[in-house]
């Protein structure tokens, strides 16, 4: 997975907290420390919904970006996102978030991913998702 | 601390900026509320903190996803009288457009509410409400799991 090297975290990653990290095991991951802004709820203190799609959206993207010499400067749309929620977050506890890319065409990358606390095989969150490859990389003109 | 009781109670309950500045993840956000009639349009204005990619610049997806999100909660919270937050089950977004660096609007249609369960559709939209930059369609869970 060194589709995780080398990323350069976007300001809303920063704004957030979340930033690349590893699992004991070695395995690269997102880590998203918790924090009270970050709250949806705030009777019980569980993250919003909103935090852990930033959290998935980020992890799938980075995996969606081919492991190549220059894929840096590929720009990566989303084109869809579905998210299933298994169960809230732990009040207190960081989220960490690893992806698979499990299928890749000329055009397109198709993703899953986990967010969880401990192991990917008790999610918090599983995502899957399409990426389209190489969009326009210009900027668009001012309104 | 049952804060969207306490709001009902105190007769804020229909009052959605009330609710969203007891949300602090939509306070961090910084998302406001224009209540037309029965739908709430919900504003999201441009930071600079919001940038998912720098070279467009473009307002990251995760952004785009918890700003849908919230727009189709708060228009659940509108019409229903449940007293604890709705909870995500699944949603489905689709990215139409990038997100550009102007301010973000919102809207959401509860397509239908059962007893347990409601589907939301939402949209967001910048310079013209005909041109959609997302949408998203989800499940939401009214009573505790």
């Amino acid at each position: 997975m060194s589709d995780f090297e080398e990323r350069k975290e976007t300001p809303y990653a920063a704004a957030i907290g979340m930033h690349l990290a590893e699992l004991p095991d070695g395995t690269p991951a997102m880590r998203l420390p918790y924090s009270e802004q970050l709250i949806g709820d705030p009777d019980t203190g569980v993250l919003h919904g909103g935090v852990i799609t930033a959290l998935l959206d980020q992890t799938a993207g980075m995996v969606a970006r081919p492991d190549e010499p220059g894929s840096e400067e590929t720009a990566i749309a989303t084109l869809d996102l579905r998210i299933d929620y298994m169960g809230p977050a732990t009040p207190g506890a960081d989220l960490w978030a690893t992806g698979e890319c499990y299928k890749r065409t000329r055009n397109i990358a198709f993703i899953r991913a986990w967010a969880f606390h401990e192991t990917k095989e008790d999610p918090v969150a599983t995502c899957v998702a399409a990426f389209m490859m190489g969009t326009p990389n210009t900027p668009r003109a001012p309104a | 601390m049952k804060i969207l009781s306490d709001l009902r109670e105190s007769g804020q309950g229909q009052d959605m900026s009330a609710v969203v500045s007891a949300i602090p993840f939509a306070s961090f956000l910084a998302v406001e509320v224009q209540q037309q009639g029965n739908e709430v349009i919900t504003v999201l204005p441009f930071r600079e903190d919001l940038i998912g990619n720098t070279v467009l610049p473009a307002i990251h997806g995760g952004v785009i996803g918890a700003f849908l999100e919230i727009t189709a909660i708060l228009q659940l919270l509108f019409e229903t009288a449940c007293e604890r937050m709705p909870k995500t089950v699944d949603v489905n977004f689709d990215y139409l457009r990038s997100g550009r660096d102007v301010t973000t609007y919102g809207r959401a249609i509860v397509n239908r509410q059962g007893r347990r369960v409601a589907n939301v559709r939402s949209e967001i939209w910048q310079e013209s409400r005909d041109r959609p930059i997302a949408l998203s369609q989800g499940h939401y869970l009214l009573s505790p799991l």
